[in-house]
């Protein structure tokens, strides 16, 4: 096998482009923040935040930002995960491993439903419709 | 707890961005005997008294969690390579910025698996600051070098989901590349 470079990456990058340009993404400017503190690693965090990219490449939404940040001070439930859906409350999700990745992206990104199982800071009711 | 030799990586990277590095140098050689370590950075650094208290569990450096009261990363460490045969150094200079290195015993039964590398780096290189990581990977089958401003000028947006997917392709075929086969377990005493 060849060894991938720069120049292949490029390549990748503009064909990926185009896939998704193709397509009707309906998530604007979708912000999710890891936890990624000495907790949250110790925790998987890594394993959280690459199971993210994988779920929101899958679905092919361009406009999705996945950023980490140090310590929330929720150690208690590492890997955490903050999503911020433009229109829906903003809410931190305790205990996410791979899967529960995948069902945030699947469920509350792109379903417009919050995971309730696994909401850790849960919005004010008055925010709730 | 830290079950990678990854998970070590990533808190040294961190601390490094952390200390205000704008430039973070990680090599990663993986040999049949020893898989060594070197984090070095450009950061504020550290006195002696300051490296000490560093290893101390019970310390944790002010601003980075205000509750906290315990400082585990370092400690671990510590703890980890020297029940696996192994080491680790702490050289750093006040103004200057420090370096970190480990090295475990790779037939030590005890040794930890070195773990999700590719997804480590692109955890790494996705770093939220103004910084530059700068990562050599030596194996018995070869090499590969890899820095967050490439990656940014080739993608674009670290941030980005699809970019940040992109990336870890790269740097899984990189990995592949080496194919380092799994390391066989010497027989416990």
């Amino acid at each position: 096998m060849s060894k991938l470079t720069l120049d292949d990456l490029r390549k990748l990058r503009d064909v990926r482009r185009k896939e998704i340009n193709l397509r009707d993404t309906t998530a604007k400017d979708v912000q999710i923040v890891v936890g990624m503190g000495t907790c949250g690693i110790a925790a998987g965090a890594k394993d959280t935040l690459n199971a993210l990219v994988d779920a929101v490449a899958s679905q092919n939404l361009g406009n999705v930002s996945v950023r980490q940040t140090g310590c929330m001070g929720l150690c208690h439930s590492e890997p955490t995960v903050e999503v911020a859906v433009p229109g829906m409350p903003r809410v931190i999700y305790g205990r996410v491993k791979a899967e529960q990745a995948a069902q945030i992206v699947e469920q509350h990104v792109v379903g417009k439903r919050l995971l309730d199982s696994h909401i850790l800071d849960r919005p004010a009711v008055d925010v709730m419709r | 707890m830290h079950a990678t030799v990854c998970d070590y990586i990533a808190d040294l990277v961190q601390n490094a961005v952390e200390a205000g590095a704008t430039r973070v140098a990680l090599e990663i050689e993986t040999r049949s005997e020893r898989v060594a370590v070197t984090v070095a950075d450009n950061g504020c650094g550290m006195d002696a008294a300051q490296v000490r208290r560093a290893e101390n569990p019970f310390f944790s450096a002010p601003g980075k969690h205000d509750r906290r009261r315990v400082g585990l990363g370092l400690p671990l460490l510590r703890q980890a390579t020297e029940a696996t045969r192994g080491d680790m150094e702490v050289r750093s200079t006040p103004g200057q910025g420090t370096t970190v290195s480990f090295r475990f015993d790779a037939q030590h039964v005890d040794t930890p698996p070195l773990g999700d590398l590719a997804g480590t780096l692109l955890t790494l290189l996705s770093l939220p600051g103004s910084y530059d990581l700068a990562v050599h990977r030596c194996a018995p089958a070869g090499d590969y070098a890899v820095a967050r401003h490439e990656l940014a000028e080739t993608l674009g947006d670290l941030e980005n989901a699809v970019n940040l997917a992109l990336a870890r392709q790269y740097l899984t075929a990189l990995e592949r590349e080496l194919d380092v086969p799994p390391r066989p377990r010497a027989r416990a005493a």
